[in-house]
């Protein structure tokens, strides 16, 4: 960099990881496309798209540690981190604004026309729905319990006790996958498949890509987790554990509104499993 | 004066020393970017390639419908790689039409606008040296190119009756999902995952920027009204493309999963699908728009010599455009059965949009209006803007109207309306962007004169293709075939020739391009003069590789409600 830069700006050098992560995407849905249509090498083709994205990602933030420890992110450098990441989870919340919004449709205007659904919701196809109160109900405790742990760790952060930290993360890191665990259990003994009805099309995609999105913030954790052993964080800068809590606290509350629309409402009056 | 509210009276560093103009090798510095300048070039570059693509297509669309019958689809069949029969001819047609849509949508309009103008003179204008996000910046630009390259995949592999994906570009189910079998159709929406990804991180790379890197000095309301157009637009982008993300995995699983999300066999409704497309692509017409309305006010203000008329009112017109633009979609499915109630409210919501649209035609009017005048090219494409996007409104407001959308809806009364607000519109706020700032990017002067021809030959073609598209539309052509009764001949043999005057004039912009690269004029750090205040021009042209190194700083002696008097700074 020039010598005589007078501002707190991070001016970056060149990177090749955008380019790499880039062209593993498109090769990671063309492996996708090629292996839906039973095409050669589709394995071959996904499993390198998949490569070089983890490989990016692990690049990338790891180049974005390696920036913060060398001091590279002033205070106006972490409030563009903030911007950000509330930017982020404000898209995020629209993309699952979309899932919403077909499973009201289907609730709330039953096809009357095919036998699958009959007018009725949840669908004549669904002879048992999942109990809410049961395994969903302790999932919705184990996260909101999770929302509780990560806030000890912040405040442990926040008072530079560092056991404090780790404890809470460990916790939180913990009770993430057994919510994971418990929800993989519950798919695999629930009494719907997946697809060949709106019902069960929309619950799992919906549940689903929560389930993945709660996977994306445990490794988040995780990470933070392995910072914190590693003494990156301090009382005063620690926005990456900051923006892995935020990511944890929007996941919990999508958890709220689909445990409340999808497994209570969406199955009121339902035989349950 | 221009553009805000006052002329920037900034202090900037001396732009001369080394440092800033160390530019990294060839492969580090284009493949490896962090610098919103080179950034902006490439994204230019690709939108530039791309249009050629997408008119391309629309020079082979114009061909095929210059007369009744089907002329040379079949040759393009074989031409493909294909098998020429009745069936291949028309999926042919559907692959054009998709094709010429996406491309120009998703790989020419928003990489220019969005990708190109935005990240070039975002930054420059608020007097920042970057933008936020770097490095991210140059994944959303290579995410944009590999959307394409998965678009171009589609076109070589079975999408149902032929080769390529014969959707639309709106991909509608059930035609997009059981009705295109074959993996064409899958990466037609994968392209528009991987575009998508890219915009939302540049949405949120814009918005960073443009709330946490202006220059000391600088207010929200300062800022000029590109910035501000970018904002809105960001923050559109930001909101609906993850909607359509969810929309078309839905089609995605639909098509190789088993899910009923638009299989009413199942259950599911293709309405749904059009009503969480439309949630985005509303929002999507005024995201290719309104950087251009942001480029319009920067350039009738700079060539009137006058600060623009309003610029509180210009500002909020664009962020009500944006909010209202949220809660108008259905304006697009009056024909899908939609009860009365709905078509009412969203007849009435859309007509509120032309409220803030004309609060800014008549401020664009306003600015004009006793300014001292200068016709130099970017402003003839900016007033060409004015006159023909106002054009494209006046049918919108028409066509707002659920009971007369019953009889227009999918003829050429549509088509006419949407290329009058988007190839005209868009397109002519494009082309005045591009000249206005072309000097300013490249260092060198384009020709005035060819700029001019370029202008009327474009101006005149255009007309000539769209505007008999009305009467079509009025006379009942249906949108989207490639034959029709002889009836409507004669419209559309004219619509051809305008086709050719318009190809012409883009030949006239690429001599003119290469003349300015080659033999152009070295342009000055302020190419337009004292109309021109905003901060791009108290830098070199081309600007140093990194500019901004000490801030300039925005001073406050300036009324904001009395900007009229104070002098203009060069």
């Amino acid at each position: 960099m020039a010598g005589n830069v007078n501002h707190d700006y991070h001016i970056l050098e060149p990177d090749i990881w955008p380019l790499i992560g880039a062209f593993s995407a498109l090769t990671f849905t063309s492996g996708m496309v090629l292996n839906m249509h039973e095409m050669p090498n589709a394995w071959l083709v996904l499993g390198l798209g998949i490569a070089g994205l983890i490989a990016t990602f692990y690049a990338w933030w790891a180049n974005v540690v390696k920036e913060a420890q060398r001091g590279d992110h002033t205070p106006v450098v972490q409030l563009h981190m903030r911007y950000g990441m509330i930017l982020f989870i404000a898209s995020e919340v629209m993309f699952f604004v979309g899932w919403f919004w077909s499973w009201f449709d289907f609730a709330l205007f039953p096809n009357a026309l095919t036998e699958v659904v009959g007018g009725v919701w949840p669908p004549a196809a669904i002879d048992e729905v999942l109990n809410p109160f049961d395994l969903p109900l302790i999932n919705t405790l184990i996260l909101l319990c999770s929302g509780t742990t990560v806030t000890w760790a912040h405040h442990c952060m926040l008072n530079g006790d560092r056991d404090g930290v780790k404890k809470g993360l460990w916790l939180t890191i913990l009770l993430g996958a057994l919510f994971t665990c418990i929800q993989a259990y519950e798919y695999a003994v629930a009494p719907f498949a997946f697809g060949g009805n709106t019902y069960s099309s929309a619950f799992y995609m919906a549940t689903g890509f929560h389930g993945f999105h709660v996977l994306i913030g445990t490794i988040f954790l995780i990470v933070c987790l392995a910072r914190t052993y590693k003494g990156h964080f301090t009382p005063r800068q620690h926005f990456g554990f900051e923006a892995a809590a935020w990511y944890w606290h929007f996941v919990d509350v999508v958890w709220l509104f689909l445990f409340i629309v999808v497994y209570v409402w969406g199955g009121w009056g339902a035989e349950t499993h | 004066m221009a553009t805000t509210a006052e002329g920037f009276d900034a202090h900037t560093d001396d732009h001369t020393h080394h440092g800033a103009d160390h530019k990294p090798s060839f492969f580090a510095r284009w493949f490896m970017s962090t610098n919103h300048k080179d950034i902006g070039t490439m994204y230019l570059i690709f939108a530039i390639v791309a249009g050629i693509i997408g008119g391309a297509i629309s020079g082979i669309m114009r061909a095929e419908l210059a007369a009744p019958g089907i002329q040379y689809l079949g040759w393009w069949v074989n031409f493909m790689g294909g098998e020429a029969s009745f069936d291949a001819n028309l999926h042919m047609w559907n692959v054009f039409i998709t094709a010429h849509g996406l491309i120009m949508v998703f790989f020419m309009v928003m990489p220019a606008m969005i990708g190109g103008f935005g990240n070039w003179f975002v930054p420059l204008m608020i007097g920042a040296p970057d933008m936020a996000f770097p490095r991210m910046n140059n994944i959303s630009f290579w995410l944009t190119v590999v959307g394409f390259i998965s678009l171009l995949f589609s076109l070589f592999v079975p999408g149902g009756t032929g080769l390529g994906a014969g959707t639309g570009w709106t991909v509608y189910a059930p035609l997009s999902t059981s009705g295109s079998v074959g993996p064409a159709v899958d990466f037609a929406i994968f392209s528009l995952h991987l575009a998508g990804a890219g915009s939302i991180l540049g949405a949120t790379n814009f918005i960073t920027t443009i709330f946490n890197m202006r220059a000391p000095g600088m207010t929200l309301h300062k800022m000029p009204l590109f910035v501000w157009s970018m904002l809105v637009t960001a923050f559109l982008l930001l909101l609906a493309l993850p909607v359509l993300a969810a929309a078309i995995t839905m089609l995605i699983t639909d098509r190789n999963f088993g899910t009923t999300f638009f299989d009413a066999a199942g259950g599911g409704d293709p309405v749904l699908y059009q009503h969480l497309f439309w949630f985005f692509g509303h929002p999507e017409v005024y995201i290719m728009i309104l950087p251009g309305f942001g480029m319009v006010s920067q350039i009738v203000a700079t060539f009137s010599r006058k600060p623009v008329f309003g610029y509180l009112g210009m500002a909020y017109a664009m962020v009500a455009i944006g909010v209202v633009g949220f809660i108008v979609w259905a304006h697009h499915m009056y024909t899908v059965g939609l009860d009365v109630n709905t078509k009412m409210y969203f007849t009435a919501a859309t007509m509120v949009i032309a409220v803030p649209t004309g609060v800014k035609i008549f401020s664009w009017i306003a600015t004009m209006w006793g300014g001292s005048l200068e016709f130099k090219s970017p402003m003839v494409w900016a007033l060409g803007f004015i006159f023909l996007f106002t054009v494209g409104g006046v049918t919108g407001v028409v066509l707002a109207n659920g009971g007369i959308d019953d009889n227009l809806h999918d003829t050429y009364y549509v088509v006419a309306h949407f290329h009058y607000v988007l190839s005209m519109g868009a397109v002519f706020s494009l082309f005045a962007g591009f000249y206005y700032w072309f000097p300013k990017m490249s260092g060198r002067w384009h020709s005035e004169f060819l700029s001019h021809v370029h202008f009327w030959m474009f101006f005149i073609g255009v007309n000539v293709i769209f505007f008999p598209m009305h009467f079509l539309g009025m006379q009942g052509m249906p949108r989207r075939y490639p034959d029709y009764t002889v009836a409507y001949t004669y419209w559309n043999e004219i619509a051809s020739y305008g086709y050719l005057i318009m190809a012409g004039s883009m030949l006239v912009f690429f001599v003119n391009i290469g003349y300015a690269l080659v033999a152009g004029r070295r342009a000055e750090s302020n190419t337009w003069g004292p109309g021109a205040t905003t901060l791009e021009w108290t830098l070199s042209s081309p600007p140093p590789y990194h500019q901004f190194e000490t801030l300039p700083v925005i001073e406050e002696h300036h009324d904001y409600h009395d900007h009229m008097s104070t002098p203009a700074k060069v």
